[in-house]
């Protein structure tokens, strides 16, 4: 054997055994720990998790202060990808520090459950309002108080909302609702008739409404 | 205030070799107190990174301090008195054929190289860092990080002995 060919062997030898060496430890399990301890030392600004509904794979989102964001799924393309822009905009937001972390939504998780189950009116969980604000934000808190099994029009919402002429607006904020279904924007439609527009798609609205009972007859 | 991508984004795709880094460095065993150790640090420290250029980079720099600290709470605790060139000479009695040594044998051997040759060493074997990065990390020039590897090659081969 030649001296440079002894040396690239020694060299892929060196690799090898370096590449080796951690082979049999399941990163999982350290990356699960980690999550744990950063969440013992108060270092998650913000925690999410991926959670199973009857729509899809939803996110749903905390900080200290409440439930931030909930995501339906993308309905169009892999929904992983679309996650990413949704997170990165909770780290200019509120803070880059952003771990997987589902214990700590248990409680959302089951109350989601709950109420596509049809087993939950109201949810109770604390929300956390940063990621809305100006006139939408004014929107999205009216949305809030409808009540469960009831629905409203664009242009009553925007009368609510402080500004009647404003239903155009209040159009774009049910779009930037980012608590569905806990803030109800599927209770809000059109008077021109339809079910009108919806994150998780008209499907998902229409399906909505059927479990709350609001679907109007004409829409059936 | 920075545009830093989520932190699990930094997991999702460094932790692989940081863990991979600090099993070379430090053993398979030691490597998990330190994978939790430099994460912990990196997260602590995140929110008031400058920019997020070159982030495997960064959690690499944090990865190798912890595996410093480890070495040295190590030699104090086996060696009182002695240093890791010490110990790095004894190695390679004669002219070593690495590539009929087992796995093990060579990540003793080199897990008792000098630090500057082993880190050099871990960084460009274990997680294929190129010599400027690896010169960046350890504060040396490009051509210093080339001549540390070689030199921890030609130590481990039993030609420095």
């Amino acid at each position: 054997m030649s001296e440079s060919n002894q040396r690239a062997g020694d060299r892929a030898a060196v690799e090898r055994a370096l590449k080796a060496a951690g082979g049999g430890i399941d990163l999982e399990r350290l990356n699960r720990a980690l999550g744990a301890r950063a969440d013992r030392d108060g270092l998650i600004d913000v925690a999410y998790a991926m959670v199973d509904s009857p729509f899809g794979e939803m996110l749903v989102a905390g900080t200290d202060r409440g439930i931030i964001r909930v995501a339906f799924p993308h309905r169009r393309g892999t929904a992983t990808r679309g996650w990413d822009a949704l997170l990165g905009q909770l780290a200019d937001v509120v803070s880059p520090r952003i771990l997987e972390a589902p214990e700590r939504l248990d409680e959302v998780r089951r109350q989601l459950d709950a109420y596509f189950e049809g087993r939950l009116r109201d949810f109770s969980v604390p929300l956390d309002w940063r990621l809305t604000k100006g006139f939408q934000g004014k929107a999205i808190h009216q949305i809030a108080r409808i009540p469960y099994g009831r629905t409203i029009s664009y242009a009553e919402l925007a009368a609510r909302a402080g500004n009647p002429r404003a239903f155009r607006a209040v159009g774009t904020a049910c779009g930037a609702n980012p608590l569905p279904p806990i803030v109800p924007c599927h209770r809000v439609l059109p008077s021109s008739g339809g079910v009108g527009s919806y994150g998780g798609g008209p499907d998902m609205k229409r399906a909505l409404l059927e479990l709350e009972g609001a679907l109007p007859p004409e829409l059936r | 205030m920075a545009t830093l991508p989520p932190f699990q984004e930094l997991l999702d795709e460094h932790s692989r070799d940081v863990l991979g880094f600090l099993v070379a460095s430090v053993g398979p065993h030691e490597a998990e107190d330190c994978f939790q150790e430099t994460f912990i640090a990196a997260l602590r420290g995140y929110p008031k990174l400058e920019h997020g250029d070159n982030l495997r980079g960064w959690l690499l720099t944090i990865a190798h301090r912890k595996a410093i600290d480890h070495h040295r709470a190590g030699q104090r605790a086996a060696l009182p008195s002695g240093s890791a060139e010490e110990v790095g000479g004894g190695i390679g009695a004669s002219d070593q054929r690495l590539d009929s040594a087992g796995d093990e044998e060579i990540w003793t051997m080199v897990s008792v190289l000098p630090p500057k040759q082993r880190s050099s060493v871990v960084l460009r074997f274990a997680t294929d860092m190129a010599y400027r990065q690896i010169g960046e990390m350890l504060d040396c020039t490009e051509e210093a990080a080339r001549r540390n590897v070689h030199e921890g090659l030609k130590t481990l081969r039993g030609e420095l002995t």
